[in-house]
């Protein structure tokens, strides 16, 4: 009786996803002469202005001798300019509530502004100053990189970034997506204010930079606030990173790091897709229905549902300019480390040899595109999103086009993507845990 | 940095995507709340945003971990993950699925004061949400079997968040050493002891006595038709039963006389303390210029704290200051920092006093002030872009006896005075009212075969 109800159920929310959604963002984008490109949507509901800057100055282009330099000219833009100490700096944005500064990453580094409107020529007079003019002074530079050198060995007390480090070493080697983007104590001794100061000079440039500005601003305002306060930013040519390439690994690689938890902290997995592949879409459909789709995925219905192993459980392909990985991540008492480790295993097997089922599919599929609308709620999201599309050259139509991709998926290509982009025997295993309760098997057969 | 604070607080039951709504801010502007109480006493706010891509709905029950009895404590959070094993009418572990079918996700959060369970969704697809949620409310199936492994879960869940993370078991022992009598000193995931303990039937007394609809309340928001939605409300909502009153609980925590310190050893690698003193919630005007008083202290980089242990003398990696004031009763006021490699934790510790010694001596100065009343509200402007959080702070100050209270709260920031910062900081933040919380890491042989 209760299957009948169920079903009558589904019916009905199927026809309800048949309703065309609407994602319509206006986005007025443009490339400006000095060869930025430019993305604005205005948005009137608040008198709020949130700008993200992205500029391919990310890990990708530091030597290996000098990593973490790219995390620090990021971090160290809002520690003095030619205009403004430090101070001045933090205490101008802060005195109206905003905020202005960047964060690093591997393969570009984000500049973001967040003010009222009425704030808003404080707010891109920082902005640009802070970009354009940044002096890194010694003193300051010396400050970050004693707390950024403290801050990794806080980290150690954090069994997943202990996991999520092992594995990118494992599996990237010594290309940079392999290391920490904020480097390690070693290499950040090398670091002079010079390498900043060329590191700037090469890479902040406009025609290598993306700007989303996201709010209570209409495109001529925009657009006049960029002519008055980046006119200096001129083009420059940019030197592409040379890069080596990465390499799929052909066994199984164990590492177990041994410390006094209660829980065994597991990721296992390898390689994926570069953000670019045409099997993105079949794999984001591919891994909801195993590993991505919360209760909807097949580990957590396992692994927590079914066993009670764990709290949470997901997987993942993380999509990079140049490669990417894919990941199953967990945590459960180290008595469970094997068993919880050989069920991923089976999930990954299954779902390469049989097909999805078609509710699976569709499932996956009306979320995928159902929940599109949650990627770009606040006007953060947006230019944040904006930024990305842009840099991976997804195209703005690629908000248009996203159901139609992932409404287009099929069985047999789930099965495709799954059988080329999984490997359930040459895979890499990270183990943190109480060794001796977790008891870590050498080697894991099918 | 008061937000890390604050979620620890609020345990979310899968993922934790909702943390941010956690932190405190507050609304001056109650235009668009429709407000209505149906025949059981169930009350139904909606907010109605034109702007909104998406709607949300919010339940909230009274039923957080100051509810719980010795012996019995997480049984409020355990229950709240039983809230998504099923009915008979739906069947059992398909709440997510459903919802995420039609393009929305779902979680829940319960707190020391309260339980709440959130879906986001496309509009026009909120009645699923009212029909799920009513069903649940009253016809949980709660198979002895699925509590048994929900238990696990929960289990696991603890070890996570509190047994293998040394700094939020400083946070927990601060907290049940601060207060002795009130039950805000147990940890809302309850005591691993109390977990194994707990039964099927302890839940399910629990749930027929606070799930009913004179003991909760629901927020619809966003770009949603109001007419239609309240009607929907009252049809499901509207034929299920009042339950039994629960008389408003009166605890009040016996005075402390004089310092409490504790002790935490654990592997980590940087100390880091905690000082925490008992201060009011919002339903006093104390607690106006204590949020200030936490914004001169800790509202970024250019603030005292940042500026003196960070900054100039170096000897913190994080610092910081941070007030709890959306709490039923009345809860803490922190103080808190991580020391440097090589810096000794006592010297973090008597810094974060010096800071606060010295608005003793001398009240902040206007441009201080200001700059902290200009942070409270420029967050809160920018917060409203999100219903999900227009929701949620309209839900904490119902929870704290009246939603209209956020409508007083902007108004009570404008009047601060620096002498009302001094005078609070006075008051409140004083050694024989403080609990100190230490983290002594504890180093042993490792093996790493990396």
């Amino acid at each position: 009786m209760r299957k009948i109800i169920f079903i009558a159920l589904i019916l009905c929310v199927s026809l309800l996803i048949i309703s065309p959604s609407s994602f319509a963002l206006d986005v007025k984008r443009k490339m400006l002469e000095n060869g930025l490109t430019l993305m604005i949507v205005e948005r009137h509901n608040l008198p709020v202005v949130k700008v993200s800057v992205g500029i391919s100055a990310g890990s990708l282009y530091e030597p290996e001798t000098k990593a973490g330099l790219a995390d620090l000219v990021a971090n160290m833009l809002n520690e003095g300019t030619k205009n403004r100490t430090a101070q001045q700096i933090s205490g101008e944005i802060e005195f109206v509530g905003g905020s202005v500064g960047a964060s690093g990453g591997e393969d570009y580094i984000t500049v973001s502004l967040s003010v009222l409107k009425k704030d808003l020529n404080l707010g891109f007079d920082l902005l640009s100053d802070i970009i354009l003019n940044p002096v890194f002074p010694e003193d300051e530079l010396k400050k970050k990189i004693e707390r950024t050198k403290a801050g990794l060995i806080a980290q150690e007390e954090d069994p997943g970034f202990i996991a999520s480090r092992d594995f990118k070493k494992a599996i990237f080697g010594s290309h940079p997506y392999g290391r920490l983007a904020a480097g390690s104590a070693q290499t950040l001794d090398h670091i002079t204010r010079d390498d900043l100061i060329s590191f700037h000079s090469g890479y902040y440039a406009p025609n290598n930079a993306v700007m989303a500005v996201v709010g209570d601003v209409t495109p001529e305002e925009a657009e006049a606030m960029i002519n008055k306060y980046f006119a200096q930013w001129k083009n420059r040519k940019i030197a592409p990173p040379s890069l080596q390439s990465i390499v799929m690994q052909t066994e199984q690689k164990i590492i177990t790091v041994d410390k006094d938890l209660t829980q065994a902290t597991i990721i296992l997995g390898h390689l994926g897709v570069s953000r670019d592949n045409p099997d993105y879409y079949v794999l984001s459909v591919m891994n909801y229905i195993l590993g991505g789709g919360g209760f909807g995925s097949r580990l957590m219905q396992n692994i927590r549902e079914d066993k009670g192993l764990v709290y949470d459980i997901h997987s993942f392909f993380e999509p990079d300019k140049y490669s990417g990985s894919f990941q199953v991540g967990l945590q459960t008492k180290n008595e469970s480390a094997n068993t919880a480790i050989e069920e991923v295993l089976r999930e990954i097997e299954k779902i390469r040899k049989e097909p999805v089922s078609d509710m699976e599919l569709s499932d996956a599929q009306s979320f995928l595109t159902g929940s599109f609308p949650m990627k770009i709620e606040t006007s953060s999201r947006i230019a944040g999103f904006l930024v990305a599309v842009e840099y991976y050259g997804l195209g703005l139509d690629y908000i248009d086009n996203y159901p139609n991709f992932i409404n287009s998926v099929t069985k047999e290509e789930v099965l495709r993507v799954a059988n080329k982009y999984l490997h359930p025997d040459n895979y890499t295993l990270v183990v943190v845990a109480k060794e001796k309760e977790a008891a870590v098997k050498k080697r894991f057969d099918k | 940095m008061k937000k890390i604070i604050i979620t620890t607080l609020l345990l979310l039951s899968f993922y934790g995507n909702a943390h941010s709504a956690a932190e405190e801010l507050r609304d001056d502007n109650s235009a668009g709340v429709h407000e209505e109480v149906l025949q059981n006493g169930l009350k139904v706010f909606a907010i109605k945003d034109p702007n909104a891509p998406l709607a949300v709905f919010q339940i909230w029950y009274d039923a957080g971990s100051i509810n719980e009895q010795v012996g019995k404590t997480g049984l409020s959070h355990l229950l709240e993950h039983m809230m998504f094993k099923g009915t008979p009418k739906y069947g059992a572990k398909v709440f997510s699925k459903i919802i995420q079918r039609a393009g929305g996700v779902d979680n829940a959060g319960t707190s020391k004061d309260f339980v709440y369970y959130y879906q986001k969704l496309a509009p026009d697809r909120l009645h699923l949400s009212i029909e799920l949620e009513a069903d649940r409310m009253r016809n949980l199936i709660m198979e002895p079997e699925e509590f048994l492994s929900e238990r696990d879960v929960v289990m696991e869940e603890r070890r996570m968040r509190y047994d293998d993370d040394p700094q939020n078991l400083v946070y927990e022992e601060v907290l049940s050493a601060a207060f002795k009598n009130h039950p805000y000193r147990w940890p809302v995931i309850g005591w691993m002891e109390d977990l194994k303990t707990v039964t099927r039937d302890d839940l399910w007394a629990y749930y027929k006595t606070r799930y009913s609809p004179n003991n909760a309340f629901i927020i619809v928001a966003g770009n949603i038709d109001v007419v239609s939605i309240l009607e929907k409300i009252r049809k499901e909502f509207g034929s299920i039963t009042r339950g039994t009153e629960i008389p408003a609980m009166n605890i009040n925590e016996p005075e402390q006389r004089g310092e409490r310190r504790v002790y935490v050893k654990k592997e980590a690698e940087l100390p880091y303390v905690m000082s925490a003193y008992k201060t009011p919630n919002i339903l006093n005007d104390d607690s106006y210029a204590l949020d200030v008083l936490a914004g001169v202290l800790s509202g970024g980089k250019s603030a005292r704290i940042y500026r003196s242990l960070i900054d100039e003398q170096r000897i913190a990696l994080s610092a910081g200051a941070g007030y709890s004031n959306l709490d039923k009763f009345p809860f803490l006021f922190y103080l808190y920092g991580t020391a440097l490699p090589g810096k000794k934790i006592e010297d973090v510790e008597n810094a974060l006093y010096a800071e606060v010694g010295k608005i003793k001596e001398a009240p902040p100065t206007e441009l201080e002030i200001m700059k902290a009343k200009n942070q409270i509200e420029s967050d809160f402007i920018m917060n409203q872009d999100s219903i999900f959080y227009q929701a949620m702070i309209l839900a904490e100050f119902e929870m704290l006896g009246d939603w209209r209270l956020k409508d007083r709260y902007i108004e009570g920031i404008r009047k601060v005075s620096p002498e009302d910062v001094q005078r609070v900081a006075k008051k409140y933040i004083v050694e024989d009212q403080r609990t100190v919380g230490i983290l002594i890491p504890v180093k042993r042989e490792v093996k790493n075969e990396n």
